[in-house]
């Protein structure tokens, strides 16, 4: 099973700081979409993912046990 | 810890302890605060909220981009977390160096990457309601997933 987080507005919309999913195997591109699609999530083309603390690229394949997190464009500072 | 996330109002000088070293001549200081007026709109107050445990590696990072890119420099950052006021410390960095040019262009290096790789985000409370913010103008997209080099050396 995969922890996936999430942050700022998207966290605002999925109602729940984290979600834990069954991601092995799928695309972070794969997830992302099924998750849009699922709690309507607004502006994804802007978002960045993470894989245990790390940023990965759409095509990145999530093991079973990978942490997720999905990142809006950052306002620190 | 010369990186840290902090959910207490940050002691400033004790940013700045972290960073004297014997053979700096120059400690530069940033102290980024919180704003009243934006564009004319007023501010009440802002929440940020951190991936905690990736925005200190990514604080690490930056500290690490600028050891290499600065001969002899050193960096501690600490940013805060939670409800800030107007006039609140949002972020400390501190950064020493053998000669102060190196301090100055480093110190300033490391704010414009907090702004890029960070996950940090801010809440802004005005009085006819709330938002969070993005890249203040919510014009970068990132078609790959993640930011491309050339977003990364801007």
């Amino acid at each position: 099973m995969n922890k996936v987080l999430f942050f700022a507005h998207l966290r605002d919309a999925v109602g729940e700081e984290f979600l834990t999913v069954d991601a092995g195997g799928k695309t972070v591109a794969e997830l992302k979409a099924e998750l849009a699609a699922k709690y309507d999530l607004p502006k994804m083309d802007t978002v960045m993912t993470a894989v245990n603390e790390e940023f990965a690229s759409n095509d990145e394949v999530i093991q079973d046990g990978d942490e997720i997190a999905f990142i809006p464009p950052v306002s620190g500072g | 810890m010369m990186y840290e996330i902090s959910k207490e109002p940050i002691d400033i000088q004790a940013v700045i302890d972290k960073v004297v070293q014997r053979n700096a001549g120059a400690i530069t200081t940033f102290i980024g605060t919180v704003r009243e007026l934006t564009k004319g709109k007023k501010t009440l107050f802002l929440i940020y909220e951190a991936y905690e445990a990736m925005a200190v590696k990514k604080l690490a990072q930056i500290g690490e981009e600028i050891e290499q890119r600065w001969e002899g420099a050193c960096v501690a950052i600490t940013h805060r977390v939670g409800r800030l006021d107007i006039t609140d410390v949002a972020v400390v960095i501190a950064v020493s160096t053998p000669h102060r040019a190196d301090a100055y262009d480093a110190n300033r290096y490391a704010i414009e990457r907090i702004k890029e790789i960070v996950p940090i985000w801010k809440k802004e409370h005005w009085e006819e309601g709330e938002a969070w913010m993005g890249n203040q103008l919510e014009t970068v997209a990132y078609p790959s997933g993640k930011p491309e080099e050339s977003d990364l050396n801007e």
